[in-house]
């Protein structure tokens, strides 16, 4: 090992980076941009599903319980039909995700202290959507027939959920710490692929290999410009969440970025790796989404781990990703620190050992 | 063959800096170096002649060390290619068939690069830098982006960068292709230059006359090292004239015509086009009428085409 060649690596590469600000713009602006999409745009709690409604008893009563079924924010009435076929039309044409069909007999049957019907219709196709609809039906039923039942007297039961961390359910709070993360990881994995692959675009990794430059010499002082910058990438990233979208950092960030640095190893190695497969940077691109795809679906960055099937579930801790995103809602919405949290750092150290270690055994074989 | 030794006369007193015995080198099952045998002496330009794939690239690898030997013997400047590769490769200058310098980078930092590469202190590489600049002429340059520069300052560029350090002994991979006549001649002076301090060089080329101007030639053809000597015995060689049969140059007022009548014709060997003469290998027996009244015939002795082309078809035959 010898520092004077890796630094030289290193200054090569800065200098790069510095010639061609067009890519370090993007590269440093989409994660920006991304956060204000996410953070701005998307709202996984479900509101305001569009809705018909087919009152064929027009009574008092009815009128209440659609008036209830709009107070509740999920539903949000925008025509109202006079036969079913129409409400079945208006569902399959995207019209409106729910149907709400109030028969002729509702009001006689409530007063003559039967059990009165109402049909709900939920379109299914997005699964999200229908569970709403569908307990918002259910629960404005249930209320409905409690109230008649006990009249005026206290519910027996009384459930009173108080949801930690991020009491007002914001969206922005779930995504904008996984975002940081899958955010990063791109960029460390595509710097790191391309600051190869350009080389070998060009032929100069062939002179490269015909100095006495070690090829672990080589892949430090490469990938040293590179973690600096998506380091700091985070931290950019971070504040602006903390700033603009108003997410509390609860736990340490220290710690955050302590246990961020042996993940950013493992992607840059990630990146070293598909450098070895690919001899172009479209080549990398392509091979870069590929591993990207199922970091970001199989993490929890957007579908919770806990309803995947046991197998899968095996699957996500094998990815670096999955620890980091759980580390980061960890430290900035649990206040979780370096006492919860070691054993993701141990993992992450674990996994980026493994990965540099293979990545410059291939990265050395490759010219053979 | 005459072994190599003799044919280095002329650099008998020098030190052997490339000793090369019985080399193999295997791509899985194919051998992309058969067997190959040379030796060159400190300040000896030494070509080395084949086409595309016969493994001229993959030898100069092998010789840095970067591939292994499946089976033979190789010292690069005393130092064994099999355990000393990275001391061999700190002591050797490298220069590729393509640009390979950053072409962001401007000609000073590309230099800067591999001084820092060759872990030269900052006086030496300043030193260094002001040798090579003197020698290359490249001072009006050193600010300007390497990818700005034209074929042949991009060139003196890449041989400034892989003699930073001081080598002793340098490859040279195609170092002339796509690059224009008189920027090749120039850089083919300053290589002399290099030769005339006790740098030696390999060379590995496609041109016959840049063959021409090499103290010695080796022929790769097929991974086999078919001929090697300076490029007077190459001509000479018996292979080329086989006894029995005579080169000709017959100039004619209409050569293509000539030409497909000898190649119909048994005691007319081979025969290809040079302008407006033919060059033609012959039986003994051959007679000059049969080229018509108006050619004009003469005995010729062949150039080192000839003799690659004489000893690929005999390979293949």
């Amino acid at each position: 090992m010898n520092v004077q060649r890796i630094l030289s690596v290193g200054r090569k590469e800065v200098i790069h980076i510095l010639r061609d600000p067009q890519t370090l713009f993007f590269t440093l602006f989409v994660p920006v941009l991304e956060m204000f999409l996410l953070g701005y745009a998307i709202d996984t709690n479900v509101r305001h599903i569009r809705t018909v409604v087919f009152d064929a008893s027009g009574t008092q009563e009815s009128r209440n319980l659609l008036n209830e079924f709009e107070n509740s924010q999920s539903i949000r009435i925008v025509r109202m039909v006079y036969a079913d076929e129409e409400m079945t039309r208006a569902i399959v044409a995207g019209e409106a995700r729910v149907g709400i069909k109030i028969p002729t007999d509702y009001s006689r049957r409530l007063e003559a202290g039967e059990t009165a019907q109402l049909l709900v219709l939920v379109d299914g196709t997005e699964s999200s959507v229908a569970a709403e609809a569908s307990n918002v039906g259910n629960a404005l039923a249930l209320r409905e027939s409690l109230e008649r039942v006990l009249g005026v007297k206290a519910l027996p039961v009384d459930s009173r959920p108080r949801i930690l961390f991020n009491p007002d359910t914001r969206s922005a709070n779930f995504f904008l710490p996984g975002l940081m993360v899958v955010m990063c990881q791109m960029m460390a994995t595509m710097l790191a692929a391309n600051a190869i692959v350009r080389e070998k675009e060009t032929g100069t990794l062939e002179q490269l290999f015909m100095t006495p430059v070690r090829s672990l010499e080589l892949v430090l002082g490469k990938t040293l410009p590179y973690m600096t910058l998506t380091i700091l990438e985070f931290c950019f990233i971070a504040l602006l969440m903390r700033v603009f979208f108003q997410v509390p950092i609860h736990g340490p960030f220290l710690t955050l970025l302590g246990i961020f640095f042996p993940f950013v190893l493992a992607m840059l190695a990630t990146g070293l790796l598909i450098s070895t497969r690919a001899a172009t940077k479209e080549a990398a691109g392509q091979i870069a989404m590929g591993t990207l795809l199922p970091s970001i679906f199989l993490s929890g960055y957007v579908f919770p781990i806990d309803s995947m099937p046991t197998f899968f579930q095996w699957v996500a801790r094998c990815f670096p990703t999955t620890w980091m995103i759980d580390a980061s809602r960890g430290v900035i919405l649990r206040g979780a620190s370096w006492s919860e949290l070691w054993q993701h750092a141990a993992v992450l150290w674990g996994m980026s050992a493994v990965m540099l270690v293979v990545a410059a055994a291939r990265f050395r074989k490759q010219l053979g | 063959m005459p072994d190599s030794a003799t044919l280095a006369a002329a650099y008998f007193g020098s030190p052997v800096v490339l000793d090369v015995q019985e080399v193999t080198v295997k791509f899985g099952t194919f051998t992309a170096v058969d067997h190959v045998s040379l030796m060159v002496h400190q300040g000896e330009v030494f070509g080395l002649l084949g086409p595309n794939g016969s493994g001229k690239t993959t030898l100069i690898r092998a010789l840095c060390g970067l591939l292994p030997l499946a089976g033979g013997q190789a010292t690069v400047l005393g130092r064994d290619v099999r355990r000393e590769a990275e001391t061999i490769r700190s002591e050797i200058g490298y220069m590729s068939q393509k640009f390979s310098l950053y072409a962001d980078l401007t000609v000073t930092e590309n230099m800067n690069f591999y001084a820092g590469i060759y872990g030269l202190s900052s006086q030496q590489a300043r030193k260094r830098k002001e040798e090579l600049i003197e020698l290359t002429g490249l001072e009006p340059y050193l600010t300007r982006v390497a990818g700005k520069l034209s074929g042949g300052w991009k060139q003196r560029l890449a041989l400034v960068c892989s003699l930073l350090h001081g080598p002793r002994l340098l490859f040279l991979d195609e170092p002339t292709a796509g690059v224009d006549p008189v920027a090749r001649r120039d850089l083919w002076d300053l290589l002399f230059q290099l030769a005339a301090v006790g740098i030696t060089l390999v060379v590995t080329t496609h041109y016959m006359d840049e063959a021409e101007r090499c103290g010695r030639v080796g022929y790769l053809y097929l991974s086999k090292l078919l001929a090697m000597g300076t490029p007077r015995e190459l001509v000479r060689l018996p292979e080329v004239t086989p006894p029995g049969t005579k080169r000709l140059e017959i100039r004619a007022p209409n050569p293509a015509e000539l030409l497909s009548v000898l190649r119909k014709r048994p005691d007319a060997r081979e025969a290809t086009i040079f302008g407006h003469s033919i060059h033609a290998l012959v039986d003994a027996s051959f007679d000059p009428a049969v080229c018509g009244p108006n050619a004009i015939v003469q005995e010729t002795e062949p150039n080192l085409e000839d003799v690659f082309v004489s000893l690929a078809r005999g390979q293949e035959a």
